[in-house]
Order: structure tokens, then C-alpha cells, then sequence
């Protein structure tokens, strides 16, 4: 029981911190854009595909993985430049954006499935890294939950930095109200272009980490990830309320972590994981629906 | 001759073009604005004052004339092009500040107008120090809560912030319109008070819409009145002190033929 315990709370933040990005991306499109950016869709298995046929052509890791994150970027100035210059709604953009992109990564691929089991990953890397001061360390589940703890850490810690610059600041407001921005001489196109640059840059990098990790990029691994991102960004949103740029972040880190442990919950309880799509859209329901009920006092 | 800060030459613009419904509300315009004037604008809905407010600001772009701001033709530049030069502030509290944004955060954009923005730390250095400088003079406590959300301010605050924000960093053009409306009308006095410091203070150049003739009136130094995309009266100087409400009502039913009754309670209102 203790045992089964600890290998649901192990599991639980293992992949909270992989999908732990994702939600971050999912945080500047759904909360900051307020608008379901459906890019996400294509540009977390873009990266798992860039990443992968990376490292199966021998390149370093994390050059591997930031080429996840620069694609992912690509992905989304695609879909802001659809729906600044073509003046396309935002939610077709991404529509449009993700169905090019599933084509896009089985090129990337060349096939359906690359599995990575043999192949270097940033977790085993960075053990060896740390190795080299001695420790002697051997990769598991506890290293990955700490080296993907790190490089969360650091990521969040960019955005909230991010979203304090000038720039940053123009790239909220430009979500918020647009006519005013522009009133103060932002071009609103150009910040759209760097947020959904910056959003999907961060879900490629969660589709390159949770791929090493789980030993494969799979051409189907995006299928329904958006839901997931906003699910988790509801549920932190849902505990610590609105209350500034740091809280968010780490709401939508917290959210992810929840959204995990409900997941593997659900399958504890005896659902199956071809049940797994109606669990995420419950528990989206759930998010979207508890703050309504929320008691006055805790608002 | 030095150009006017603002012209507009034969500006007209319709919505709903080649529909049945089409409405034209600008109808070949022609304006001159000399800097430093405060004009005051009235007329009844529909009369064409927001349209000429946003052929100004950007967010309508005329079918046909032109419109120069300090001599340079802007007529097609985007918002975003201008508003160096230009400070707008609208009707709704909601649309000239960022309701989710601190207090703070909301001067720190402003105070970037119409610069490149890059990765520097919005809020740094004396930033602080500077805004409550800037916010003192009010006189509504917005000093001391720099770290609210502009979302918790009353109307009135957030009217009185956007001012700030629309003047703070050399735009030389202020654009009300209707900035009182949606205040009650001891607030609106204050804000109206803060509104005529600032132009005073920075030599600014403004164009305000009211719905209220005293107001008009009262404030300024010209006058305009529309009707039906047409600027139907334009008086300045004594002219323009010597007027009275009963002979803005009495001009007003002269250019119009309808609903005169309707309209008397709308203008005195």
C-alpha cells in the first residue's frame, strides 16, 4: 500500500514537471490571450519529432531540445501571422496551423513512431554531468523528477521575468485590451507573434522532454493536449485565484501536477486508459465550473 | 505658417457602404485645430463625434480626405503609428486602462508610448518615486496604492489614472471622448478639474466630446457642434463665452427638423 502510494506520488510529479511546461505555454495563449490556441495540438508533437529525429541522428540532447523549442516557436508565429495578416480568427489560425503540422512531423519523422530507448536523453545527461563531481548517481525516477524540477524552475523564473519587461508587460496588456495598447503605440500584431512564440516554444519543449522520457515520439502524442494544458491552467487558477504573474505560473505548474495525480487516480480506480479523453474532459468541465460555486469568502 | 496640429480636409466615412443600411457618419469634414486649442464638441447621437474622434485615433480610417497631425498626412497610419503624438481616452473606464494590470504597470506602459519596447524591467530604477510624484496632485489616493489592481478603482480613479496615462509621456494631441459619461456628477467635476489642469499644465492641444452643453460651454476655447456627419457650428474666443445653452438647444433645433422634443431633454439633460 505505502509502496503503491509512493509510486502513484513519484509518477505524479515526474510527469506533472515534464507536462509542467505545456502548461506553462497553455498559461500565455489561454489566460493572457484568452483565446484556446489549438497550435498547441501540432507544436507538442513537433517537438517531440524534432527532438527525436535529432537524437537518433546523433545530436547532443539539448541541442536536440532546444531545436524542439525553436520549431515550436516557428509553429506559432505561423499562426499569428495567419491571424494578424490574413485576418483570420485565432482559433481557425491554430486549426489551420495544427492540421499542417500533423503532416509536418511525419515528415519530420519519416514514420508514425521513433522509439528513443537507446538513444541520450537530457535526464541521463544531466546525471552524468552531476557525475562528474562525484556523486555517483544512476539515473531514475528521481533524478528525472529533479532535473526536470530544475528546468522548470528556470523556466517559470523566465517567464515571470519576461512578463515584467516592457515587452512583456505590451504582450499582457495586447490580451487584455488591445485597443489600449495600441492607443499607447504597441503594434499589437507583433506582440501577438512573440506570445504565441513564446507559448508554443514552451509546449514543444514539454513534447521533447515527455518523449525522452517515456522512450518514443509518437505521431499521435498531441492528440487532446491542448485540453489538458487548459484543464491544468484552470485547476491551479482554481486554488490560488488570480493574484499576479507569479502566482499564475505557479498555479499552472501546481495545476498540471493535480491534473496527473487525478489522471492516475482515475486509472487506479479501475477506468481504462482508452477512458482517459472522457476523465481530461471532465475534469475540464470540473475546472471550468467550480469558481462559479466558489463561496463569496474565498474569492 | 506653421501647420495646424491637427486638420482635417474633406474627411468623410460610412458604415455599412453599398448596403441599404449605410450610415454616413462624416460627411467631407474640414477642420483645423491650432495647437493649444481645447475644442469642445456636442451634438446628438449619430452626429459623426466618435467617428471623427477615431479618424483621428486610427480606428476608423476615412473612405475619402485626409487628415494631418502636425502637417504629416496620418490618414492610413495604424493606431499604434500616432500614438506618440496622440493620448485617447474613451467613454468606458474599462477601455483606456488595463483592469487586470497593476497601477503601476499600467503608468510604466504609458510612460513608453510611442517607444520601442524591449527587455528592460518595466518598473525600474526611481519609476516608483516618479509615479507617485505624478499621481500626488490628484488627490485621490493613488499614490499610495501603486500595487493595485487598476480593476479595484472606482470609475472616477480609473478616468483620472487614464488621464495621466494620456498625457504622462509627450503626446501633444488629447482625445476625449466622453470621458465624463459614465461618472456620477460630483466625480466627474473632479475629473473634469484634473482634465483641464493637465491641458493647461502640458500645453496640450484637445479635442472633448460631451454630452453635457454647460460643460461645453464652460470649458475651452472653441466649440464645435455636429449633426449628421456635418460640422454644423464652429464659434471661438468671446463668441464662444457669450453663448448660452438656450441658444445651443435654439441652434440645434435650426439645423435638425425632427424630434425636437426628444431631442430638448437629450441636450438639456
Amino acid at each position: 500500500m505505502v509502496a503503491q502510494l509512493q509510486a502513484l506520488g513519484l509518477n505524479m510529479l515526474e510527469q506533472g514537471f515534464l507536462f509542467g511546461f505545456l502548461g506553462l505555454g497553455v498559461l500565455i495563449t489561454f489566460r493572457f490571450f484568452r483565446f484556446p490556441d489549438l497550435t498547441a495540438e501540432g507544436s507538442y508533437p513537433l517537438g517531440g519529432a524534432v527532438a527525436a529525429a535529432l537524437l537518433v541522428s546523433g545530436v547532443h540532447p539539448v541541442a536536440a531540445t532546444l531545436s524542439a523549442a525553436l520549431a515550436g516557436a516557428g509553429a506559432g508565429m505561423v499562426t499569428a501571422l495567419i491571424h494578424t495578416k490574413l485576418k483570420i480568427n485565432n482559433i481557425v489560425a491554430g486549426i489551420v496551423v495544427m492540421t499542417a503540422l500533423y503532416s509536418v512531423n511525419l515528415r519530420i519523422m519519416g514514420r508514425a513512431n521513433i522509439p528513443l530507448l537507446r538513444e541520450p536523453t537530457v535526464f541521463g545527461e544531466a546525471v552524468g554531468w552531476l557525475n562528474g563531481f562525484g556523486l555517483g548517481w544512476r539515473e531514475n525516477v528521481y533524478t528525472t523528477i529533479l532535473v526536470a524540477f530544475v528546468l522548470l524552475v528556470a523556466a517559470g523564473a523566465l517567464l515571470v521575468w519576461f512578463f515584467s519587461t516592457d515587452l512583456g508587460l505590451a504582450v499582457r496588456a495586447t490580451g487584455q485590451n488591445e485597443p489600449m495598447i495600441l492607443s499607447l503605440g504597441v503594434d499589437t500584431d507583433r506582440t501577438k507573434m512573440v506570445g504565441l512564440a513564446l507559448s508554443n516554444a514552451f509546449i514543444a519543449v514539454s513534447g521533447a522532454l515527455v518523449a525522452q522520457n517515456h522512450g518514443f515520439a509518437d505521431i499521435g502524442m498531441g492528440i487532446g493536449i491542448l485540453v489538458t494544458g487548459a484543464a491544468a491552467v484552470l485547476i491551479g487558477e482554481a486554488i490560488f485565484g488570480d493574484r499576479g504573474i507569479l502566482t499564475w505560473v505557479v498555479a499552472a505548474v501546481v495545476g498540471v501536477v493535480i491534473y496527473r495525480l487525478l489522471v492516475a487516480l482515475a486509472l487506479r480506480v479501475g477506468l481504462e486508459p482508452v477512458d482517459l479523453r472522457l476523465v481530461t474532459a471532465a475534469l475540464l468541465l470540473m475546472a471550468l465550473a467550480v469558481p462559479r460555486f466558489r463561496p463569496r469568502l474565498l474569492r | 505658417m506653421t501647420p495646424a496640429m491637427l486638420a482635417l480636409e474633406r474627411v468623410s466615412k460610412s458604415f455599412l457602404r453599398g448596403t441599404p443600411n449605410e450610415v454616413r457618419a462624416l460627411r467631407d469634414v474640414d477642420l483645423a485645430v491650432a495647437a493649444g486649442d481645447f475644442v469642445t464638441v456636442i451634438g446628438s447621437n449619430g452626429a459623426g463625434k466618435s467617428t471623427m474622434i477615431k479618424a483621428v485615433a486610427g480606428f476608423a480610417i476615412p473612405d475619402e480626405g485626409r487628415i494631418l497631425l502636425e502637417g504629416r498626412d496620418i490618414t492610413r497610419r495604424p493606431p499604434w503609428r500616432r500614438a506618440a503624438t496622440i493620448g485617447r481616452i474613451a467613454q468606458d473606464p474599462n477601455e483606456s486602462t488595463c483592469a487586470g494590470m497593476t497601477i503601476e504597470e499600467n503608468l510604466a506602459m504609458a510612460e513608453r508610448r510611442g517607444r520601442p519596447r524591449g527587455l528592460r524591467l518595466a518598473i525600474r530604477g526611481d519609476a516608483r518615486r516618479r509615479f507617485r510624484d505624478a499621481l500626488a496632485p490628484i488627490g485621490l489616493g493613488l499614490e499610495d496604492r501603486l500595487a493595485s489592481r487598476v480593476g479595484l478603482l472606482s470609475g472616477g480613479q480609473r478616468q483620472a489614472l487614464a488621464l495621466l496615462m494620456a498625457t504622462l509621456s509627450g503626446s501633444r494631441l488629447l482625445l476625449l471622448d466622453e470621458h465624463l459619461a459614465a461618472l456620477d456628477p460630483k466625480t466627474a467635476e473632479t475629473v473634469m478639474r484634473l482634465t483641464d489642469r493637465l491641458i493647461a499644465e502640458r500645453r496640450l492641444t484637445a479635442l472633448m466630446i460631451t454630452h453635457n452643453m454647460q460643460d461645453a460651454i464652460r470649458w475651452g476655447n472653441r466649440l464645435l457642434m455636429m449633426h449628421g456627419g456635418r460640422i454644423v457650428l464652429d464659434v471661438g474666443g468671446a463668441e464662444k463665452a457669450a453663448l448660452t445653452v438656450q441658444m445651443l438647444v435654439d441652434k440645434f433645433h435650426a439645423v435638425s427638423h425632427a424630434e425636437m422634443v426628444e431631442d430638448r431633454v437629450l441636450l438639456t439633460a
